[in-house]
This record gives C-alpha cells, structure tokens and sequence, in this order.
C-alpha cells in the first residue's frame, strides 16, 4: 500500500493497556502495528495494565457478534514482529500467570519495561 | 521521556501505570481531567509527591483554571501553558500518551 | 522540529481535539513545524463537513480546515476506521484526505516527536 520509507529504522513501541473487545482500542490498534510491518521499523509491543487481557487464551466472541482477532497475536511472528513484552506487575495484579495467554511473551519488570521505553523514538499507545 | 496523562486517578489507573513505569530522568504532564491529581488532598496527592523526588511534575494551568482548580495546586507541581507543553515535547528525547 | 500528532477520540465528545489543537497551534506559533495530524479511532469524526455546533461554540472542525490552508498542516484522515464510521470522501471537510494506516507509521518515521491525544 505505501511505500517504505528508505534508510531510516527508528523503534517503535507500541503500548497495549486496554483490554479487548469493551472498546476498540485493542483492535485498531492491532491493525497499525500490522501496517507497521510493511516499514521494516524495529517493531516492539508491550502489554501493560488491561492490556494484558488482550493476549488471554481461549477468547470466544460468538455470543457478542464481534470478531475474535486474538489468533493475530499468533501471526505477528509471521510479520517479524517478535518483540512482545509483558508487565509482570500488570499479570501480578490480575491473578495470571505466562502459562494464561496465547502467545509466548518476554516478561518484565516495571522497571524494566520503564528502561525499555526510554530507548524508543516513538510510542504510541493504545 | 515526557509522560503525558490525563485521567482523573479517581477514574482510571493511568496516572498508577506512569508512576509505575516512568524512569528517574523524565518528566510527567498532567492535563485535562489528570489535574485533579495535582491538587491539594486528592487521593494521589501522597503517591505525586513521593514521584517528585525522582521526576518533576508539571500541570496544564490551562486545564487547571477551566476545572477551577488552579488556586489548590500540590507545591513543587510545576505550571505551564500550551507553550510550556510543547517546550517540554521538545526537551524530551520521546513522549508517551498514557491513554 | 517537526512534530506529528495523532488524534484519537471525536470532537464535542473528548477534550483530545480540543488540546491537540492547541497544542498544534502553541507549537506552530513557537516555530516548530507541524507536519501531519493523524485522525484515527472515533477521532475521525473530527473531519465531517456536516458538522453544526451552535453559534455560541468553538467550530472544531472549522478550525483544523483553517489551520490546514494557512499553516500547511497535512490532515489525515485513517480509510479504515473512517468507513466503519460512515465518514466517506463526500462528507469530507475541506482540508482533509482519507489515506491509509501506513501514514501514521511515515509521520512517526519522519518527525522528531509524535504527540498522541485520545482517551
């Protein structure tokens, strides 16, 4: 669709701290970092917050007409989008574990997801 | 790194995920509803302060004045305008929106 | 510097238009160049022309048109979340273009800072 951008690699991290479905951020958000592939960027998420609701196993949208795009999550690998981070507070805080969610995610600190988005050039947040 | 909020922490967690997550070495901006986090006695006026010894805190005096909040602001919470909002953009290497 | 902005929620209903505008304007007077607004999620709704608030209040709209002739600020407009909204080339305010996702990713690929307004 557009072209890429020639010489220029800047990191993007996006940050996901709304859970799925309740609103729409979860999704469209999802489509930029699917649109983000195309421009050979350092592509990175992070799951915060709601946010990790996003990546829970076994979500069944029948009963509310609405699409289930968690299986994307699965095929960001397939786009070179392999950088997935999870707050470990944000699990903490919400009785999950790692073994909870779909895909398989680096889990980090707080801290450590802070030192993370001090690297990037761009975030955007969803 | 520039932390931008702006939801009333009695509403959303947003201003706990910053304090949570924001470096020693940025700054946070509180506009729209997050001013009420800057005013004296409201419930994240202890968590504010403590967040000020590692990273100044700055407020929209704008969106302060609209909400009639300006003349109850926390000390050392830092006013600026819409000029000051993008003096602080730009001083900042990123900026990140805790929507 | 070159600053991108990325605008999230609708007009009338969110503050996010109303700061990012004057945030766009604060940063224009100061200087810096404000290259594109990326309208995305319900803040596409910033760009319908059949928009009528009453006399008494700020025209939103109006305002980003006005700031797209005189300042030359790219107003961009996300195809996809714009037709699921029924916001379509006619309705389109003067100023704006419908263009893809991939605009929002160039614009945080070629300015110096991407500033988000939304919920």
């Amino acid at each position: 669709m557009e072209e890429e951008m020639s010489g220029t690699i800047k990191k993007f991290m996006f940050i996901n701290r709304k859970a799925p479905y309740g609103t729409v951020y979860a999704l469209e958000g999802l489509e930029v970092v699917l649109i983000s592939a195309a421009f050979d960027q350092d592509v990175s998420l992070t799951f915060a917050d709601d946010g990790v609701y996003q990546l829970r196993k076994g979500q069944h949208t029948k009963g509310i007409d609405v699409k289930n795009f968690s299986p994307t999550y699965r095929a960001l690998e397939g786009y070179d989008i392999e950088k997935l981070y999870v707050e470990k507070e944000s699990l903490d805080a919400r009785g999950l574990t790692e073994d909870d969610l779909l895909v398989p995610v680096e889990v980090l600190t707080s801290a450590e997801i802070g030192a993370l988005m001090d690297e990037q050039d761009v975030v955007i947040s969803f | 790194m520039l932390h931008i909020v702006n939801k009333s922490p009695y509403e959303r967690n947003s201003l706990d995920g910053c304090l949570r997550i924001a470096k020693k070495g940025g700054a946070i901006l509180l506009i729209e509803d997050a001013v009420y986090a800057a005013t004296k006695g409201n419930a994240a006026e202890a968590k504010l302060k403590s967040a000020m010894a590692n990273l100044p805190v700055y407020a929209l005096s704008a969106d302060l004045e609209a909400r009639g909040m300006h003349e109850s602001v926390i000390d050392g919470v830092k006013l600026v305008d819409y000029a000051g909002f993008v003096d602080l953009v730009a001083e900042n290497p990123n900026v990140q929106s805790w929507l | 510097m070159k600053f991108a902005i990325l605008v999230n929620e609708g007009p009338y209903n969110h503050q996010a238009s109303d700061s990012a505008y004057q945030f766009a304007k604060a940063a224009i007077d100061k200087g810096h160049r404000v290259s594109r607004i990326f309208f995305y999620h319900d803040g596409v709704n910033n760009a319908t022309r059949l928009t009528e608030p009453p006399q008494d209040d700020r025209h939103i709209v109006n305002r980003w048109t006005k700031l797209a002739e005189e300042q030359s600020v790219d107003l961009v407009v996300c195809v996809a979340a714009a037709l699921r909204r029924g916001l379509v080339e006619e309705n389109l305010a003067p100023g704006f273009r419908i263009s893809g996702l991939g605009q929002l990713v160039e614009a945080g690929i070629q300015s110096d800072r991407l500033v988000t307004f939304g919920d």
